[in-house]
């Protein structure tokens, strides 16, 4: 249901109507902008026509449709659906932050820019590397500027005959489809019967044609990749460089930098592992970092910080260095850094994000994000347990978890024909937003489940009773998982139909004013 | 559904089939396809592209996974099903009828190669743990 479909021709929302637009009266006169009537649009747009009470009712009954982190336990694998502390949207959101104009002169937002450099350092300790751009903005994005980085560096160095990015068959779908993007070629290579990668594999893969190995450690299978000194070996032997995909970086955060394991570059979604709002597409923040070598090919804009005050009309002093003296903060541009890969958005990234992301930082400080990675880890390894004791099958028990764990889904499924995604459904009932099911495809009906740091004991053990409820259902009712959800504002949709028939165009009905 | 015993197998759980005229008609198993579940998408070769044995040349996509579909032997393509173009779930419904495109092999002897049913119904019972 869209706002659209509760337009009435007519209606009208005073409280969000200018008054000077209320009076105009009829399309665009009456209007004093200074734009040339000439310019003026005609017609109307189509808007819906709304009172606000309707509005309200709207979006109040779509947030109530929401299944969200901020309603129920949301251990979404993969995905660190964690809690995305208050105090980092009322903070992001002081109307300074709110009201500053891309366009305004760095001058005037020495704070702002000094919230972003703190921010870019943050992340250079955490990660390892030597430099970060904030720019990319969602996952995928980071991913894409990480592989153009290093295709930029085999360039510069003219080394012309590296075509081929290796990704092990855990990976993200995303990583094959970034090397893709970016003009490579993937090899893909297997993982060994511990979860690991297969080092012969490897070997037999890596050559002079190979430009960089992309990796997750811990994996998607929810494991960390002992033998990553030996894989960082092969790889920069051959002249290859390693990408990190920082989608499990939450398993490792404040332990154990990517750096340290030798990776060149890697990406971090700060709407997983620093807690931005996350969910229905964005908006994410896929920040990249980049070892010495790397650094030319960052990203713009980078922020810099200079030991000069800043200089302009309306500057603002934003802070002192170390002995006290006026420091300036701006844009490195491409005169700063000629080879940079370039822009990724018209202005900074998704500022709103970043700026949550570093008083998620700020809070935690560096003894928290130690918490957040034993936390993490400890819930996953809690919740593995208690699920392994009670019957369920994991997929690597002999393993310690990461910040993730895979149950196996298939002695249920061969015994009563009830399938991971039946499950799955059934816990929507349960008031649990399903763990990530069928991913990764390496294990038969699978759920990939990630609790989060931010959960607590209680909950994790209501999850489990939950999960034992279902496979009782499984045996005694079949019927009744079979046809979960049952409590929700939709039942089960038609998935398959849904992705033969693509339909994601709005049509305008008849109560939509168009012309 | 058992596998057919005039088929060859691969691995990668593709079939073969030997055309009266020598080419191949490739498709996936019926394990493969229970394995991915409702087919929404099917991308075929290029007709007239040459393949390597192992290589990649097609995609199934289904609700739950995209897979590859590899070349079984060396050859060239010489003709695909666009039926699946608009009726992917024809694999679900019938994996052995519903062939994705065909080769002209290099080499006969690789076809000859390949698993039989039996050889590939060890690969499919070592996968069902």
């Amino acid at each position: 249901m869209l706002i659209f479909e509760r337009s009435h021709p007519g209606r009208r929302n005073a409280a969000q109507a200018p008054h000077h637009a209320a009076a105009a009266g009829g399309p665009s006169t009456g209007l004093r902008t200074g734009i040339p009537a000439a310019l003026l649009r005609q017609d109307r747009p189509q808007l819906p026509e709304a009172s606000e009470m309707d509005a309200v009712r709207h979006y109040t009954r779509l947030s109530q449709k929401n299944f969200s982190i901020d309603t129920h336990f949301y251990p979404l694998g993969s995905c660190t659906m964690k809690y995305n502390p208050r105090a980092c949207n009322t903070l992001a959101m002081l109307p300074n932050f709110l009201a500053r104009h891309p366009l305004a002169p760095e001058a005037t937002g020495q704070g702002v820019l000094a919230c972003l450099y703190d921010l870019q350092e943050i992340l250079k300790d955490v990660s390892g590397m030597a430099g970060v751009s904030l720019m990319p903005m969602a996952g995928a994005q980071g991913e894409f500027a990480g592989i153009a980085m290093i295709r930029a560096y085999h360039d510069a160095r003219g080394d012309k005959g590296r075509s081929e990015i290796i990704v092990p068959d855990a990976a993200h779908g995303t990583n094959p489809a970034t090397a893709v993007m970016c003009g490579y070629t993937v090899k893909e290579i297997p993982t060994d019967a511990n979860g690991d990668v297969d080092l012969d594999a490897l070997r037999a893969a890596t050559g002079p044609q190979t430009a960089g190995l992309m990796l997750t450690n811990p994996s998607t299978l929810g494991v960390f990749e002992k033998q990553i000194q030996a894989i960082q070996k092969i790889i920069h032997d051959a002249g290859g460089l390693l990408y990190y995909d920082g989608a499990n970086l939450n398993a490792i955060l404040g332990k154990v930098k990517p750096g340290d394991m030798g990776f060149d570059v890697i990406h971090m979604n700060l709407h997983k592992t620093f807690s931005t709002p996350h969910g229905g597409g964005g908006p994410g923040a896929g920040a990249v970092g980049v070892a010495q070598r790397l650094l030319p090919f960052l990203p713009l804009p980078v922020v810099e910080k200079f030991p000069s005050p800043p200089a302009g009309e309306g500057a603002q002093r934003a802070g002192e260095g170390a002995s006290g003296e006026a420091v300036s903060y701006r844009y490195l541009t491409e005169q700063d850094l000629p080879q940079s890969i370039g822009h990724l958005s018209a202005f900074s990234g998704n500022i709103g994000i970043l700026l949550r992301a570093y008083v998620y930082a700020r809070m935690l400080g560096a003894e928290g994000m130690h918490r957040v990675a034993e936390f993490a880890t400890l819930n996953a390894n809690y919740l593995m347990a208690e699920l392994h004791k009670a019957g369920f099958t994991v997929a690597f028990p002999q393993r310690r978890a990461s910040h993730e764990f895979i149950v196996s889904m298939k002695p249920l499924k061969d015994a009563t024909g009830i399938s991971a995604m039946d499950v799955a459904k059934r816990l929507l009932d349960k008031g649990y937003h399903p763990p990530t099911t069928y991913f990764p495809t390496l294990v038969p009906e699978c759920l990939l489940i990630e609790p989060t740091e931010t959960e607590s004991k209680k909950t994790l053990d209501a999850f489990v009773a939950a999960m034992k409820e279902i496979r009782d259902e499984a045996h005694a009712t079949p019927e009744l998982v079979k046809g979960a959800p049952h409590t929700m504002p939709v039942r089960r949709l038609d998935d398959v139909k849904a992705a033969r028939e693509l339909d994601l165009t709005w049509k305008p009905t008849a109560n939509t004013r168009t012309a | 559904m058992s596998n057919p015993s005039n088929l060859r197998y691969t691995a990668s759980h593709e079939w073969v089939k030997t055309e009266a005229d020598g080419t191949i008609s490739i498709g996936i198993t019926q394990h493969a396809q229970e394995l991915l579940g409702d087919m929404v998408f099917v991308e075929n070769p290029a007709v007239g592209r040459k393949l390597k044995a192992r290589e990649e040349c097609a995609v199934v996509e289904s609700v739950k996974a995209a897979a590859d579909v590899y070349a079984p032997v060396s050859g060239e393509v010489v003709a695909v099903n666009n039926e699946l173009d608009s009726a992917p779930e024809k694999i679900n419904a019938d994996p052995y009828g519903a062939w994705m495109f065909r080769m002209k092999p290099d080499n006969a002897a690789d076809v000859a190669a390949l698993m039989d049913a039996a050889a590939y119904q060890v690969v499919v019972d070592s996968e069902a743990h």
